[in-house]
C-alpha cells in the first residue's frame, strides 16, 4: 500500500517537475502576454497613488516596491 | 523580439509592448516607477492624475501627478515623475474619548483646541503641502542583463527623504524567466513644527495655572527638543517574473527593509487614565529606533479574451510584531475596442505592534515604548473600487476612478477601565477616493 502511494506521489512529483520545465512559450505565442493591460504595472499612477494611500493610513508597507524612507505623511 | 502592430482605431504604428517590455516593466515595478509600456521611440509618453482622498470629519487630500518617459533607442529608458500634494483636516491624536469635554494643546505649543464629550480625540490642525520628485534611467548592460538607476526625493514643511535606488534584471529561459535584484538607499529627516516631543513627557495644557505666557512656555519648551532627528532605511528586493503560458504571468518578491533612526509621530499621544477610566494625563509618544521588515509579494495576471484578471497577495512581517495580509484584486473588462470598466477589491488585515496600547493606566509603569496610534494597531480595512477607461480617437486615454475605503481598527485584547466601556475606543475611518487620469 506504502509502495503504491510512493510510485503515485514520485508521478505526481516527476509531471509537476516536467510541468515546470515547459513553462514559458514560444515567441509567437505571445499575442496575449504582449497586450498593454498585461504588463504587471500598465497602471503605475494609480498604484502609486494607492502606494502612498495606503502607507500613510496602514502599518505595512512595500511589497511591489521598495518598503522604505517615502514621506513624513500621517 | 519587437512586435509592430498597427492600431486599427487611430491607423498610428505603435509599437507594441511585447513581453520584454512586461518583464522590464516587472522591473521598473521593483524600482517602484511607472513603466506602461514600451514608448514609441523618440516620442515622449506622458500621464497626468489627479487624486481627491477625503476621510468622514478627517483628512482630506488632493494629490496631482505627472509622469513622462521616453525610450532613447534600444530600450534606453528615462521616466520622471512629479507629485504635488495637499492635506488638510483632522487625525486622530491617539488620545481617548471621555465622558466629558477635553482640552488639548496644538502641537506647535501655540493655541489649544476642546473636543467634545463623547467624541474621537482629533488634531484639527493637520495640514501639510508635499512635493515628491523621481527620475529613472533604465538600460541593457549585457548578455540579457539590465540595470536600472534612480532618485527619489519628498519634500514637506517639517519632513525631507532622499533616497537612491540601484537593479539588475536578467533574462533566462527564452526571456520566459526575469531574475532580479536591486538595493534603495532612503535618508529621512524630521524637524517637527514646535520641536520634538520628550519621549513620555506629559503634554502642557494651559488652564490658568501659569503666571504668565512666559511661565507656560518655558513649561511647553521643557517638553520638547528642538534639533532635527533623522532616519535611515536600507532597502533589499529580490524578484522572479515568470511566463506561465500565453495567458499568465507571474511576479515573486521578497523584500527587506532595515531602518533606523526616529520612528516616532511626534503628533501622537497616549492618555493616561485612572481604575475609573478617566484620563489623568496625557503623554508623548516613544517608539523604537530600529525597524526590520520583511515582504513577500505574489502577483498573477491572467489574459481574459476581453480583458485581465489582476490578482496579487502579500504578507508582512516586522520585528514589531505587526504581521498582515493584502488581498488585492483588479478585474477588467473591455466593452469595446476603445473602452474599459475594471471593478476594483483589496482587503487588508493587520496585527498590532508589540508596543501598541490604546491608553496607559495610571497605576502601572511606564513601558520602554508605547504608541496608540490606531495604525499600529489590529485592523481590518477594505477597498471597492471601479474605473473606466476610454481611448480617444487620437489615441490618447482618459480614465475615471471612484472608491470607498474603509478602516476598521479592533480591540487586541485590552480591557477598558470604567467610563471607557461606554465609548468608542475603536472608531471606523471611511474615505473616498476619486481619479481623473489623461494619458497622452
Amino acid at each position: 500500500m506504502l509502495k503504491k502511494a510512493r510510485i503515485i506521489l514520485a508521478f505526481l512529483i516527476s509531471t509537476q517537475l516536467v510541468g515546470c520545465a515547459n513553462l514559458g512559450v514560444q515567441p509567437w505565442e505571445r499575442d496575449l502576454l504582449a497586450k498593454e493591460e498585461m504588463a504587471l504595472d500598465s497602471e503605475g499612477i494609480d498604484l502609486g497613488l494607492d502606494d502612498h494611500i495606503y502607507f500613510s493610513k496602514e502599518a505595512t508597507s512595500g511589497g511591489r516596491a521598495f518598503a522604505g524612507g517615502g514621506c513624513g505623511c500621517n | 523580439m519587437q512586435l509592430i502592430s498597427k492600431n486599427s482605431l487611430t491607423n498610428k504604428v505603435r509599437k507594441t509592448a511585447n513581453v520584454n517590455a512586461a518583464l522590464a516593466a516587472a522591473t521598473c515595478a521593483l524600482l517602484g516607477t511607472s513603466a506602461v509600456v514600451q514608448a514609441d521611440e523618440g516620442l515622449w509618453e506622458m500621464d497626468a492624475a489627479l487624486l481627491y482622498y477625503g476621510e468622514t470629519e478627517r483628512v482630506t487630500a488632493v494629490e496631482g501627478v505627472f509622469s513622462a518617459k521616453k525610450d532613447f533607442g534600444d530600450e534606453h529608458i528615462f521616466s520622471t515623475k512629479i507629485t504635488a500634494d495637499s492635506l488638510t483636516g483632522a487625525s486622530a491624536s491617539g488620545a481617548v474619548a471621555q465622558p466629558n469635554a477635553q482640552t488639548y494643546t496644538r502641537p506647535s505649543g501655540k493655541g489649544q483646541y476642546v473636543v467634545a464629550a463623547g467624541e474621537v480625540p482629533l488634531d484639527d490642525t493637520f495640514h501639510d503641502t508635499r512635493v515628491q520628485l523621481e527620475a529613472q534611467w533604465t538600460q541593457p548592460l549585457w548578455n540579457d542583463m539590465r540595470g536600472s538607476t534612480g532618485v527619489h526625493l519628498s519634500k514637506e514643511y517639517d519632513y525631507l527623504s532622499i533616497a537612491v535606488n540601484g537593479s539588475l534584471a536578467k533574462d533566462f529561459n527564452q526571456k520566459n524567466t526575469t531574475v532580479s535584484a536591486g538595493l534603495s538607499l532612503a535618508y529621512d529627516t524630521i524637524d517637527p513644527e514646535g520641536g520634538r516631543p520628550v519621549a513620555f513627557s506629559e503634554m502642557v495644557i494651559d488652564e490658568g495655572q501659569f503666571a504668565n505666557e512666559e511661565a507656560y512656555q518655558a513649561a511647553f519648551d521643557a517638553t520638547r527638543q528642538t534639533d532635527t532627528d533623522d532616519k535611515t532605511t536600507v532597502d533589499l528586493m529580490f524578484g522572479v517574473t515568470q511566463i506561465i503560458n500565453r495567458r499568465i504571468l507571474m511576479q515573486f518578491n521578497y523584500g527587506l527593509s532595515m531602518s533606523d533612526g526616529y520612528h516616532t509621530d511626534p503628533f501622537k499621544v497616549l492618555s493616561v487614565v485612572n481604575d475609573q477610566g478617566l484620563t489623568q494625563s496625557l503623554v508623548h509618544e516613544d517608539r523604537p529606533t530600529e525597524r526590520t521588515r520583511h515582504n513577500f509579494y505574489w502577483q498573477t495576471k491572467y489574459a481574459l479574451d476581453s480583458g485581465v484578471a489582476d490578482i496579487s497577495y502579500r504578507y508582512a512581517t516586522d520585528d514589531w510584531d505587526i504581521n498582515s495580509h493584502t488581498i488585492d484584486s483588479r478585474f477588467r473588462f473591455n466593452l469595446s475596442d476603445n473602452t474599459y470598466i475594471q471593478p476594483h477589491f483589496r482587503y487588508y488585515q493587520q496585527s498590532a505592534a508589540d508596543f501598541y496600547q490604546p491608553f496607559l493606566l495610571e497605576d502601572s509603569s511606564l513601558p520602554t515604548f508605547a504608541s496608540a496610534d490606531y495604525r499600529l494597531g489590529e485592523m481590518t480595512a477594505y477597498t471597492i473600487g471601479l474605473k473606466y477607461g476610454m481611448t480617444m480617437p487620437s489615441g490618447n486615454e482618459w480614465a475615471f476612478r471612484v472608491e470607498y475605503y474603509q478602516q476598521d481598527p479592533k480591540n487586541a485584547g485590552f480591557d477598558a477601565p470604567g467610563a471607557l466601556q461606554q465609548l468608542d475606543l475603536y472608531p471606523s475611518v471611511k474615505a473616498v477616493i476619486a481619479q481623473v487620469s489623461y494619458s497622452f
